[in-house]
């Protein structure tokens, strides 16, 4: 069988199971779900890495098209390429981990745990489609399970969080859905991306298209004015939430704004790239200041990962193959981090029952195994050489520095120094939460990680650590991808 | 002259056989027992469901006055499935009604206008059609006689009714004068747009504003849907706007189709107001009732997008849409109708921890509230997709932008309700409720078509093929 279609029908049966069995049990067998998930795209992994070695060069493996809705040329056609192989990679990483930080989940855990298991169906589907109404019923798919996560199982003032979440990301979908649309127009009846990147739409027509498309995926990964929703959000979610949000949620959007937005309107994103380079160029700088200001440890980590993701998008507006292919690495990179952060910060959460740095102090000596991840977290954040951070940030700084031009200079200067300020802010977190004076004598008797716990971090430490020594088979399979488009973006203008 | 020729006639001569029998049945008394008539009744419209499904004959009759087709027959079918499904989600309520029998009577002749409206060729005959489908629901309408907001449901809908009526004729007439022939399909040839015909084509619009509650025709909707009997309430939403869909599907692309650009334009006003005014007025609802009121009216703003499309796709997503909309509201509705009949309760307040008191209900409720917000994979999202990917054949960017940003809108208030139901405390929760067999599995069904009428992409080709 297909192993893209297995990687749907796991999650939807065991989804289908959570309905049937105890509630007590349904953790055991959503965690199932999701490491079978994970050997399925570690097996995916080495099946696409074969057949690339093999010689096998076209633009997407593993295909498989069911017709769906005849009328319309809608079908569910499922290919992956180097990029959504990582993709996928980095989906079920973090759904295992977010699985197992919550163990001990006990308000409605068959309902939780299902949500969980809901967002990671939406963000495989998505990653493997390659119909942009698949596409799309899977990006929807996941607004449901998002919101009930932090309405119900969140904190702080969860119902406003949940609902500007909810709103803005579908906001953002209806963008993309007129985007969709117009797309369906313009090549007479056709939803498959193939066909739409075949098509040679004229000028206007793209500058029409192309900011519905980038602005809709764009609200997903916080772009600069839309990323109102990622503070409050975030640091409103149960840990889990957090750490599928920040790590996937946010990455649904930068793979859209690559795969149906900048392939298929070329000409559409080369007009509007200094535009996406002055908003991704706010977004990392207003985005490092803005967490300097935090003090609630979860809203570090939220406004950081604007500042994160503003990356991305810097990536992708630079147009060069080494950018883009920077741009994928940073979402993985960060994907696996502020995953792993946001699980630190909901440990440390779960047994001080305080956020805020003024009231912490002193961890490391007390949890000297969460305090050692979260200050292994904190240095890749600032793109500590040997962590993935630094290969990512690394790659997009090359990249855009090969652009001609001051406008583009100035703005890989200006994120490069952001650097400066992540670093601050990053330190200053640790040392308030980690070093220094006990500030609380009830935290002397906090107990360390559980099991559990150990599990979800080591999981996705030793991915951070593979990542920033052995990147080169990765950097690789991506470049592999991102070189075609880069040359397309090239060409335009012969 | 032969049996075979009365075959497209079928359901309306069964209707009216069993309406008759009924009316004699009930002045001898035949029956006494509520449940009796309970059962009767469902199984006479239980066979009229199946008799949908006995083959298509197409043909026309009376002169040209009646026709059928395979497509016709399909809307029927799915109108009288939803009368179906709601008279067994309000088996309780009717079984201890003091006027059961006379509520058959009337829902059913409401029923058999709404055939012949469906039917219609000739423009007199659909407005008999139509009259036989509102005159009774208005008096159905008042049905909770001990409720002073029932009669005044009653009287604003026969008021409204009345009013858009005689709109209606007026176009009718003036549009009679112009082509001198009461025949829709010949319209289609002598029909121009010119000042005289735009002036008709605004009066008829209204008028068939007034049955799909149409903003700026839609105030009578809120009061009328809340003062009725759940029942009611249900069958006014669903069907009674179905059916008059169907009509306006029609009516749009058979008779005044060479007429396009300008009703287009209307379309488009209308589907815009009535879209962002109905979920606008849904966030400040504090009855249930009310609340899904406002949240069809909106509803209505996005048929109105699909019929923007050719003249295949937007019957067809027209059609589809109702049929996932029967699913989705009568859900909603049922559960609606086992709280109010068990507690009497009909504030959006008292469904707060629902899910906590009676889980399978509270689920069956957001699944209907999910479709209706068109939230995958709910058949819901399928319906609307349709009718947008319909309306992108004549529909403007801006007409777009407006239906898809009110999808957010209308997010936000019907994931308002699902929160309440979920996660909140009530101080008075609701004792856990037992249905009867009937209505279970009413809600089962609807349940099951919001599940899979949309993963299952054969039946929206089905229709297609059907409509070509």
């Amino acid at each position: 069988m297909n192993l893209l279609v297995l990687l749907i029908l796991v999650p939807v049966v065991a989804l289908l199971l959570s309905v049937f069995i105890t509630a007590e049990k349904v953790k055991n067998v959503i965690l199932l779900g999701a490491v079978a998930e994970l050997i399925l795209c570690f097996e995916l992994l080495r099946e696409f890495m074969l057949e690339r070695a093999a010689g096998n060069n076209a633009p997407y493996l593993f295909e498989i098209v069911y017709p769906w809705f005849k009328t319309w040329n809608i079908n569910f056609h499922a290919g992956v390429d180097g990029i959504s192989v990582s993709m996928l990679l980095l989906t079920s990483l973090v759904t295992v981990a977010a699985i197992l930080v919550s163990w001990k989940v006990d308000e409605k855990p068959r309902e939780f745990f299902m949500m969980l298991m809901l967002l990671t169906a939406g963000a495989i589907g998505f990653f493997i489609s390659m119909d942009l109404i698949m596409a799309f019923f899977f990006l929807e798919l996941a607004v449901v399970p998002k919101f009930l996560l932090i309405a119900h199982w969140g904190s702080g003032r969860k119902v406003y969080s949940a609902t500007k979440l909810a709103l803005m990301l579908m906001a953002g979908s209806s963008l993309i859905l007129v985007g969709t649309l117009l797309l369906y127009v313009q090549s007479n009846g056709s939803f498959d991306i193939t066909v739409l990147q075949s098509l040679h739409l004229d000028s206007e027509t793209q500058r029409l298209i192309f900011p519905l498309m980038f602005l809709g995926f764009g609200v997903f990964t916080a772009l600069f004015p839309f990323h109102t929703w990622v503070p409050d959000g975030h640091s409103s979610a149960p840990t889990a939430g957090s750490m599928f949000l920040a790590g996937i949620s946010m990455k649904l959007g930068g793979y859209g704004c690559i795969r149906f937005a900048a392939i298929l309107l070329p000409e559409g994103t080369q007009y509007y790239s200094s535009a996406i380079i002055l908003l991704s160029t706010i977004a990392i700088v207003y985005g490092a200041f803005a967490t300097l200001m935090q003090k609630d440890i979860k809203y570090i980590n939220a406004y950081s990962s604007v500042s994160h993701c503003g990356f991305v998008l810097l990536g992708i507006g630079m147009l060069n193959q080494t950018a883009l292919t920077g741009a994928v690495l940073q979402m993985i990179s960060h994907g696996l981090m502020t995953a792993l952060f946001f699980g630190a910060i909901g440990m440390i959460y779960s047994r001080a029952h305080t956020r805020d740095v003024r009231e912490l102090g002193g961890l490391l000596k007390i949890m000297p195994f969460i305090g050692s991840i979260y200050i292994i977290v904190g240095l890749c954040s600032l793109g500590l050489p040997g962590l993935s951070g630094f290969v990512s940030e690394m790659t997009i700084f090359m990249g855009a520095w090969q652009v001609p031009g001051t406008f583009h200079k100035v703005a890989t200067i200006l994120a490069c120094a952001s650097i400066v300020v992540t670093a601050v802010y990053i330190l200053q977190a640790v040392a308030k939460v980690m070093l220094g004076p006990v500030k609380n004598s009830h935290f002397l008797t906090l107990t360390d990680a559980t099991w559990y716990e150990r599990s979800a971090s080591w999981l996705l430490m030793l991915a951070i650590i593979i990542m920033g020594i052995l990147p080169m088979w990765l950097a690789q399979m991506i470049s592999h991808e991102t070189a075609p488009m880069a040359i397309k973006f090239l060409t335009l203008n012969s | 002259m032969n049996i075979s020729d009365w075959l497209p006639l079928r359901f309306e001569i069964a209707l009216a056989v069993f309406i008759l029998l009924q009316l004699v049945i009930k002045i001898f008394d035949l029956i006494r027992n509520n449940e009796a008539w309970l059962r009767l009744n469902i199984a006479i419209t239980f066979l009229i469901v199946l008799l949908g499904f006995t083959g298509a004959d197409s043909g026309s009759l009376f002169g040209g006055m009646f026709f059928s087709s395979s497509f016709i027959i399909i809307e029927k079918t799915i109108l009288a499935f939803a009368t179906l499904l709601i008279l067994m989600q309000s088996y309780n309520w009717l079984k201890q009604h003091p006027h059961t029998p006379e509520f058959f009577i009337l829902l059913l002749t409401a029923l058999l206008g709404m055939f012949l409206m469906l039917s219609a060729n000739n423009i007199l005959l659909f407005y008999l059609g139509l009259e036989m489908a509102t005159i009774p629901v208005a008096a159905l309408a008042n049905f909770d006689l001990d409720k002073q907001r029932s009669s005044e449901a009653g009287m604003k809908m026969i008021l409204s009714s009345a009013f858009s009526s005689g709109m209606l004729l007026f176009g009718i007439s003036i549009f009679y004068g112009i082509t001198g022939t009461l025949t829709i399909f010949v319209w289609q040839d002598l029909l121009r747009p010119g000042g005289l015909e735009v002036l008709a084509l605004i009066f008829i619009m209204a008028g068939f504003g007034f049955k799909i509650s149409l903003v700026p025709f839609h105030l009578w909707t809120a009061d009328v849907y809340e003062g009725s009997p759940v029942s009611i309430t249900a069958f006014l939403s669903v069907v009674s706007k179905g059916a008059v869909s169907f009509a306006l599907a029609r009516f749009l692309f058979s008779g005044v189709i060479m007429m396009q650009e300008v009703w287009i334009e209307i379309l488009f006003l209308l589907s815009i107001v009535t879209m962002t005014v109905g979920n606008l007025f849904a966030i400040r609802q504090t009855n249930i009732k009310r609340f899904l009121a406002f949240s069809t009216v909106a509803q209505a703003g996005y048929i109105l997008l699909g019929l923007a499309g050719d003249p295949v796709n937007a019957p067809t997503s027209v059609v589809y849409f109702i049929l996932v909309y029967v699913f989705s509201n009568l859900a909603a509705l049922g559960v609606v109708e086992a709280v109010s009949f068990a507690t009497g309760k009909e504030d959006l307040d008292d469904y707060k921890g629902f899910y906590n008191s009676n889980k399978k209900l509270a689920i069956v409720l957001m699944l209907a509230l999910f479709s209706l917000a068109g939230i995958p994979p709910t058949a819901g999202f399928f319906g609307k997709l349709f009718l947008f990917t319909s309306g992108i054949h004549s529909a403007s960017l801006v007409w777009l932008l407006f239906a898809s940003l009110n999808l957010v809108i209308s997010l936000y208030y019907y994931m308002r309700l699902v929160r309440m139901m979920f996660s909140e405390k009530n101080e008075q929760p609701f004792a856990p409720i037992q249905s009867p067999v009937l209505s279970r599995i009413a809600l089962i069904a609807c349940s099951i078509g919001i599940l899979f009428t949309g993963i299952f992409g054969g039946l929206y080709d089905f229709l297609h093929q059907l409509a070509k």
